[in-house]
């Protein structure tokens, strides 16, 4: 077991500084000479120069690539020209909104994805499982950023029954109770999606395994039908979801940029926003390898459950 | 002449009825029907939108600022800005579906060509594009693109690129898996073979036979593409003002949701309508293209095999001895408009501590028999249509599912073929047989425990308490199968169903395996019912054989009697298939020809186009069973000679 979570974090490794690359790629597409940009049009040559030098920008790639990593790893993001402060405290402060969000519209994908899965693989072509499948449908084509919208429009603005946005009330509140209040909405439309998607797995892996032949072993045993299918055949069924729920970790953490924005969430999905309108290069350059190092660390997490449930997984 | 045609064509359209065709298929999905006619719709409706009678969607007045729906001469009201709210949804849809599109297209492009070049190169080429297409799906999906759009700027062609590079990964891995299975098929060797360049082949030989996957890939991505590329406008980094797509009209109706909230609903509405669409006829037509949702094999087996029975057998007396009777046992299939009659009118009993074989070749419909008598075949698709099984003196189709269940592993138990596919593969071995203890009898985890590894000593397993404790796939096929008897064996039952328990050993482990099976059943008292391919194996344990062909016994005996004085052709061309020891020149030849199907069986005997001695008789009405004398009985008008010796 151990042996198997060290392996999986050392292959982890060339899955981040690949990552880093990427960015740094995608990055340096930007068009236009940073130097410019910031002395404006009217530079000498000369100054334009000299700041390019003090910039790194005279330097290969490759030295940019290294000295933008080495930084990185020493906790040094940069500084943020729009915000002005360190990148690494405003994407750290970001991130836990954002994992409170993210966190529990996972928790709920899974939980609302796997029981809708099962009851509707157990009632197949029944009326439960159609308007299930129906329901699942709606799920995974309805655009998140509406569905927000019509949720706080109808329980936030006409119901009054939930605070429209933020985190916290403004005045008051702060604490725990007024925090799940602000979570509702915006959790559930997150986790919308990601819902669906499990679902329609879950029932198609769950009629996959009714169909082998240990689970007509399972029945020539004499065991009872419920035994039969919410433990030999869920079991099953499950191990092959796992993944998928860590693949959901990545549409949940993206997909927050929406629902943050909707419900002004003061996540690092926003902040990514603000950052793109801003042109804050930085502060995206920061976020976005946050976000995409920690799906990693999602992924890992869900590997490490499939290998617990599932022995023939080789280590 | 005339009545000639109409059978022609009347065989056309049944044969046609019988697999129905793709775009049927796709018809009778009433769902995908309503999904491609909504976005028909929605596309001609767009598509000849420059020609309807609307407003400039770009022109403002304030005077008429935020009309509510249904306003005069504004259908959908209009914005903030005055502007006509149907003139901009419909040239609002243009631009996301032409974006949507066009951001498939262009990953399909490039996912494609990488997909296609990775498989068919293989390789280390192979290697790194994969890795390359791995570090981007090591994203997740939105970041991705936002991380581009925030290089390039926000723009909606930048929003393009930035959905059809995230989207790429899907394209390159799905069309990668498809050409690494063609790119060494013969054709494509051929192709090498004839001096054609690698280019050539790719877009000759491999292109067009990827293009379907292609096909299906975009039109599963495409509604995703199109939300994707709206969102990234609603959050202001596609379509700049005054362009307008789908999603900047939402994220600028978002900014007055509690004064016009009509603003946010209709064009979000739009996109709803436009994915869900397009969701509806990609799952249709991914489901017409999954062979296995046309055979229904895909429907959900239940517990206790479907019965609709027209009769109850021939009633006849049961011997005090017989532990189990089968009696005229139909099992039927029904396929598409097909009906495979699997098991047509057997019977045959089990004695007690008696072994009887049920011999035939595969498709004769013996293992289906064996599933029938506890229900365990899988319906849909199979019913049990006619006769009984008697165990213990009770109709086991007449019993409630509770009391099936009973016997189920209690009084009578099964031994199935694969023991690797048919234990459980994440349960331990000990825990499968406390299970199987523990459904019949009320005992602690403990005692069951205990009880299970003197079950795996019984069966001869060296070291059961530390073997209990592991998994199926850690034990050899032999191993295995001895799992799957003391499973059976776990609460002595009165019968053991074993069907072709040994058909997957190598010949070592079965001689073990048959060894152990008779040995257990001449210190149990137990009756066995092996079914089996191999009259080898039937010569070595059963007391008593039935041949089935085509579904019904065409013979059954002793063992003695069968294999000594086969009476029906068929047996007698099968013991000739087995071959002897000190007799090489015997001929071993196979039985030329194939079974008939069991959907469209001649009348008469099922054996006669396959037999030599066939007569015109033989094809005419249908075959009784003939007493030989003995016990011993045959299907057949003409049995071989000396048989009732």
């Amino acid at each position: 077991m151990h042996v198997y979570i060290l392996r999986r974090l050392i292959l982890m490794v060339p899955v981040l500084l690949g990552l880093t690359v990427i960015v740094f790629l995608i990055m340096s597409m930007i068009p236009g000479d940073p130097a410019l940009a910031i002395l404006g049009s009217y530079a000498t040559p000369d100054n334009v120069a000299k700041l390019r030098a003090d910039l790194g920008l005279d330097k290969t790639m490759v030295e940019q690539y290294w000295i933008w990593l080495t930084n990185m790893l020493q906790g040094d993001f940069g500084r943020s020209y729009s915000l002005n402060r360190p990148v690494l405290d405003e994407i750290l402060e970001r991130f836990g909104a954002t994992l409170i969000l993210a966190g529990t519209s996972l928790v709920l994908c899974t939980i609302f994805g796997l029981l809708t899965g099962v009851v509707s693989a157990v009632r197949q072509y029944g009326w439960a499982d159609k308007a299930l499948t129906f329901a699942v449908l709606i799920g995974i084509s309805v655009p998140s950023f509406w569905l927000g919208l019509l949720l706080m429009m109808f329980f936030a603005v006409e119901l009054r029954w939930l605070p429209v946005s933020g985190m916290y009330a403004i005045y008051g509140g702060g604490d725990l109770p007024d925090l799940i209040r602000h979570l509702i909405l915006p959790s559930i439309t997150l986790a919308v999606v990601a819902t669906g998607i499990i679902a329609r797995l879950t029932r198609s892996n769950m009629l996959e395994v009714l169909r082998q032949d240990f689970i007509r072993t399972a029945r020539a045993k004499g065991l009872d039908e419920n035994r039969v299918i919410y433990r030999h055949a869920f079991k099953a069924a499950l191990v092959n979801v796992i993944p998928v729920i860590g693949v959901q970790a990545g549409f949940v953490l993206g997909g927050a940029v929406y629902i943050e924005t909707v419900f002004q969430w003061p996540g690092i999905g926003r902040m990514l926003v603000n950052a793109i309108s801003t042109r804050d290069i930085l502060l995206v350059q920061g976020g976005v390898v946050l976000v995409a190092g920690s799906y990693v660390l999602f992924n890992l997490f869900a590997d490490v459950i499939q290998h617990l449930l599932d022995p023939r997984v080789k280590a | 002449m005339t009545s000639n045609t109409a059978t022609a064509s009347e065989i056309k359209t049944k044969k046609r009825s019988a697999r129905p065709s793709a775009f049927k298929l796709l018809a009778r999905n009433q769902l995908a029907l309503m999904g491609a006619v909504i976005l028909a719709l929605v596309v001609l409706i767009v598509l000849i939108t420059p020609i309807l009678p609307l407003p400039d969607p770009d022109v403002t007045n304030p005077a008429q600022r935020l009309l509510p729906p249904f306003s005069d001469g504004h259908l959908l009201g209009t914005d903030h800005l005055g502007r006509d709210l149907l003139s901009r949804l419909l040239w609002g849809t243009r631009v996301s579906l032409a974006v949507g599109i066009s951001a498939s297209l262009v990953a399909a492009l490039f996912g494609s060509t990488i997909g296609i070049v990775s498989g068919y190169f293989g390789g280390r080429t192979d290697n790194i594009m994969m890795r390359g297409i791995d570090m981007l799906m090591a994203f997740p999906y939105i970041l991705l693109a936002l991380a581009i759009v925030a290089a390039l700027g926000p723009g909606l062609m930048n929003a393009l690129y930035a959905i059809a590079v995230v989207n790429i990964p899907f394209f390159a891995r799905n069309i990668r898996g498809v050409t690494v299975g063609i790119a060494h098929r013969e054709f494509v060797d051929a192709a090498k073979l004839s001096g054609k360049g690698h280019i050539r082949i790719l877009l000759t030989e491999i292109l067009p036979n990827v293009m379907p996957v292609i096909v299906i890939t975009i039109s599963t991505t495409v509604g995703w593409m199109i939300l994707e590329t709206a969102g990234l406008s609603f959050l202001g980094l596609g379509a700049q003002p005054p362009q307008a797509d789908l999603g900047s009209m939402l994220g600028e109706g978002r900014k007055l949701i509690t004064t016009a909230q009509h603003l946010s609903a209709i064009p979000g509405a739009m996109i709803f309508i436009l994915v869900m669409s397009i969701n509806l006829l990609g799952d249709g037509i991914r489901d017409v293209l999954d062979p296995r949702l046309k055979s229904g094999a895909l429907a959900r087996p239940a517990p206790l095999t479907k019965i609709d029975r027209s009769d109850q057998g021939t009633s006849n007396q049961i011997a005090d001895e017989t532990v189990l009777a089968v009696d005229d046992l139909r099992t039927e299939f029904v396929l598409g408009d097909d009906t495979y009659k699997a098991v047509g009118g057997v019977s045959f009993d089990v004695g007690k501590n008696e072994c009887v074989g049920l011999v035939g070749e595969s498709g004769s419909g013996k293992s289906v028999t064996a599933l029938s008598l506890l229900g365990l075949v899988a319906s849909p698709p199979g019913t049990i249509v006619g006769g009984r099984v008697m165990f213990d003196g009770k109709d086991v189709y007449d019993m409630t599912e509770n009391q099936v269940r009973d016997i189920r592993g209690g009084k009578a138990a099964y031994v199935f073929q694969d023991p690797l596919s048919t234990l459980h593969p994440l349960f331990s071995i000990g825990d499968q047989l406390v299970e199987a203890i523990r459904a019949h009898n009320a005992v602690s985890y403990r005692d069951a425990w205990a009880k299970a590894v003197k079950l795996l000593g019984m069966v001869r397993i060296p070291n059961p308490e530390s073997r209990a404790n592991n998994y199926p796939h850690q034990l050899s096929g032999g191993m295995r199968q001895r799992v799957g008897i003391a499973m059976a064996l776990a609460n002595e039952p009165r019968l053991i169903i074993a069907d072709e328990p040994t058909t997957a050993l190598d010949v070592t482990v079965q001689a073990q395996i048959l060894k152990l099976m008779n040995d257990l059943r001449t210190d149990h008292g137990t009756s066995v019912l092996f079914i089996t391919h191999d009259f080898g194996v039937v010569s070595e344990i059963c007391d008593r054989v039935a041949v089935m062909y085509a579904g019904r016994i065409v013979e059954m005996g002793t063992t003695e009697q069968v294999l000594k004085h086969p009476a029906h052709p068929y047996t007698k061309r099968l013991i000739d298939c087995v071959p002897r020891l000190g007799e090489p020149d015997r001929r071993t030849s196979a039985i030329p020809g194939l079974p008939p199907a069991v959907n469209n069986l001649p009348a008469g005997c099922a054996f006669a186009d396959r037999c030599d001695r066939a007569e015109e008789k033989c094809r005419v009405g249908s075959i009784a069973f003939d007493d030989l004398g003995d016990g011993h009985g045959v299907r057949c008008i003409k049995p071989m000679e000396g048989a009732n010796v």
